[in-house]
């Protein structure tokens, strides 16, 4: 498995031209699209503004800098989750590119894909999704046994990772052991064990009481603070007071784009608490 | 480490669900069993049939008097078999044919080793050539001689029932015996052959053919005469030799009024093999028949098992599990219920073969239990990567959205 590689990154002149000086961007995103079903019953997710020529959908444009932190807001079944699955590469666009470190994952073949998940992005999820009858050490060594790492340093990096989310003594406990809060907490463990670039959470705390939120929240702002690019959905305010930037879509398409805090600096939560970056 | 790794999450997987997994390889294990069995059955009645040819000589041909289209009506009409006959076939059969003959006379009797009576099966007045075609070793003595014959000796050797009955434990040769009023002197005891049909070949007493003449059945016809044919091959050509000789004797010129019969045991029983031969096919296929249900029983697991299992598909998915990796796991978890299933398969099998069945000794045929082995694997294998693949290549936000 370690002799799987992905392509190398492109330079980045041809990408921003514009802007030389920055890092581009980990994601953008051009004329995206993702519709489902045929004919008349076709939904639309995720459409864009409508191209005035045709009158068909354009497609949704959006770029998001290295280090920050995303807030995806929006009505029920405005597409929030579509966009987020085509982010973690689990799903693929109707139409448009997606390009993730500037390499466009539509070229991708199975096996480059499988590695991007592993690799480059940590997945939350809002139902948790943890493997059945696997304790939490298991659990949290999955990825890096995909990785093709040795048994003895997953066991190490597993046990690391566990005891960054407060669960090191609960290692040996299955899902069915354990609270939502924790089980959530073991999910974030396993998306940040392989220290992903980027951490896409799709309502990591939308089945959590208020507690195990802020419990959560902290560790995303943590995994912010050094560094990592985070993308989140939530319909909680208090949620997207932690982002650096909120996006708000209806209907599969982007109507607000407002940022709270700059890119480079910490997570707005840890910023009013006083922490340093 | 991958490939432990992989055998890890496999067993865990069939652990995960005991009963479901015994199930199945209970029905991989009824197949290969029942395959290893039945087979075994069929071999070891064939083996059987095998043996009693070898017992009975393979080349030896037996000539009798009376029409091969039996009956009554040529029966009167019917030229007794002679030691003249004998002697002819001795003499003008073509040496490539025939190795040597035997006239035989049958008595019957009662030998008395002191206070101690007993009635062979028979009595058989005959030449020493006799032993070789009726394939009757000595296993103790000797045998009697041409000059023994010649000299019309009263000499005698034992079959090992026979010697039993009159003398348990004791050794008979050197002793006397008195058979029908004469006293023999024992010279041989036969090899015990063991029975495989009704009669017991150990049961009989040999002697020297005009001997028995003498004391039992007069000097005129002898009841059969043995004919051991140079090889097994050459038995079809013995025959038309032993037609050609006896038709002139008897003067008959229209072979189909021959009156005699020539009849070989080794084609009898090799029809007799055929048929074994015939059911041990069939028994195999019916076991190969259960095997093939237990390998659509393994196809069923998988296919539920990834069913159930693919949500959990897709969250290894989505944290970048390879296809090759998800492939393998439940191939591998295929390959383990079959390969176990089909291990205890074979012991069982081989455990069954010990015993008794239908009156049947079975014999294991070696390529059977590899056959069986190799078969049952290959089945997992191939009916367990149908359900394997399905669950490789789905999309992860699908298995995701698995209900
Ligand atoms: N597999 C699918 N087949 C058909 N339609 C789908 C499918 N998945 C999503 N949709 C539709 O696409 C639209 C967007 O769904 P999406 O899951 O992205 O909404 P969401 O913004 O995440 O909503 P929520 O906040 O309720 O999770 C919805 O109208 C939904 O019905
Ligand atoms: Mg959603």
């Amino acid at each position: 498995m370690a002799r799987r590689a992905l392509p190398a990154r492109p330079g980045p002149g041809p990408v921003r031209p514009d802007r030389p000086d920055t890092p581009p961007p980990v994601i953008r995103i051009r004329r995206l699209t993702k519709s489902y079903g045929h004919g008349d019953a076709t939904v639309h997710a995720l459409r864009g503004p409508d191209d005035p020529a045709t009158g068909g959908p354009l497609g949704v444009d959006l770029d998001i800098e290295q280090g920050d932190f995303v807030a995806v807001m929006g009505s029920s079944g405005s597409g929030k989750s579509t966009l987020m699955n085509i982010l973690g590469c689990l799903d693929v666009p109707t139409g448009g590119r997606y390009l993730l470190d500037g390499i466009d994952v539509g070229h991708l073949d199975e096996g480059q894909l499988a590695l991007v998940r592993n690799r480059k992005i940590g997945f939350v999820f809002q139902s948790f999704n943890l493997v059945p009858r696997t304790t939490a050490l298991a659990q949290v060594e999955l990825p890096l046994a995909y990785a093709g790492v040795r048994a003895a340093e997953r066991r190490r990096r597993a046990l690391a990772a566990l005891s960054l989310v407060g669960l090191a003594e609960r290692s040996g406990h299955r899902p069915n052991e354990l609270s939502g809060g924790q089980q959530q907490r073991v999910a974030v463990a396993r998306a940040l064990v392989t220290a992903p670039a980027m951490l896409l959470a799709d309502e990591p705390t939308g089945n959590l009481d208020s507690r195990s939120t802020e419990e959560v929240l902290g560790l995303i702002d943590g995994l912010n603070a050094t560094g990592r690019t985070v993308v989140l959905i939530t319909h909680e305010d208090e949620v997207a007071r932690h982002a650096k930037r909120v996006l708000r879509l209806v209907d599969g398409m982007i109507v607000s784009d407002l940022r709270q805090a700059p890119v480079d600096g910490p997570p707005p939560a840890l910023h009013r608490a006083g922490v340093p970056a | 480490m991958i490939l432990w790794q992989t055998l890890r999450f496999a067993a865990g997987g069939l652990v995960a669900n005991k009963v479901r997994s015994a199930l199945t390889m209970l029905g991989v294990l009824i197949g290969v069993a029942s395959v290893i069995l039945l087979l075994a059955v069929g071999n070891g009645s064939s083996v059987a049939v095998k043996e009693s040819i070898t017992s009975l000589g393979t080349n030896s041909l037996t000539v009798t008097s009376g029409s091969s289209f039996g009956g009554a009506r040529s029966a009167s009409s019917a030229k007794k078999l002679t030691v003249a006959d004998a002697k002819a076939l001795a003499t003008e059969a073509d040496p490539h044919a025939v190795r040597s003959v035997a006239p035989v006379v049958t008595a019957a009797g009662t030998a008395l080793n002191g206070d101690i009576s007993y009635s062979p099966g028979s009595i058989v007045g005959t030449y020493p050539a006799y032993f070789e075609t009726a394939n009757q070793k000595v296993e103790h003595g000797e045998y009697f001689t041409q000059d023994d014959v010649l000299a019309s000796r009263k000499v005698a050797v034992l079959g090992a029932t026979t010697a039993k009955q009159l003398f348990a434990t004791a050794d008979p040769v050197g002793r006397q015996i008195v058979v029908g009023g004469t006293p023999f002197t024992v010279v041989g005891v036969l090899r015990a052959k063991g029975g495989t049909g009704f009669t017991d070949p150990d049961d009989v007493l040999v002697a020297p053919l005009p001997t028995v003449q003498n004391a039992f059945t007069g000097f005129g016809s002898v009841n059969q005469i043995m004919v051991q044919a140079a090889s097994a091959d050459s038995t079809a050509q013995a025959q038309s030799e032993i037609t050609r000789i006896l038709l002139g004797t008897h003067a008959i010129a229209d072979p189909t009024k021959a009156d005699f019969r020539i009849s070989s045991q080794t084609s009898l029983l090799s029809a007799r093999e055929s048929t074994t031969k015939t059911f041990t096919v069939l028994l195999g296929a019916v076991a190969a028949i259960s095997l093939l249900v237990g390998g659509i029983g393994i196809t069923n697991i998988m296919l539920v098992t990834v069913t159930e299992r693919t949500r959990e598909i897709g969250i290894r998915k989505a944290l970048g599990a390879p296809r090759g990796v998800i492939l393998g796991q439940f191939l591998t978890e295929a390959t383990l219920l079959s390969v176990v299933g089909a291990g205890l398969g074979v012991l069982a099998g081989i455990a069954g073969s010990h015993f008794r069945i239908v009156g049947i000794e079975p014999v294991v045929i070696p390529e059977s239990v590899l056959g069986a082995f190799g078969i049952a694997v290959a089945i997992g294998l191939f009916f367990g990567s149908y359900p394997a693949n399905r669950a490789a290549s789905l999309r992860p936000i699908d298995a995701l959205r698995h209900e």
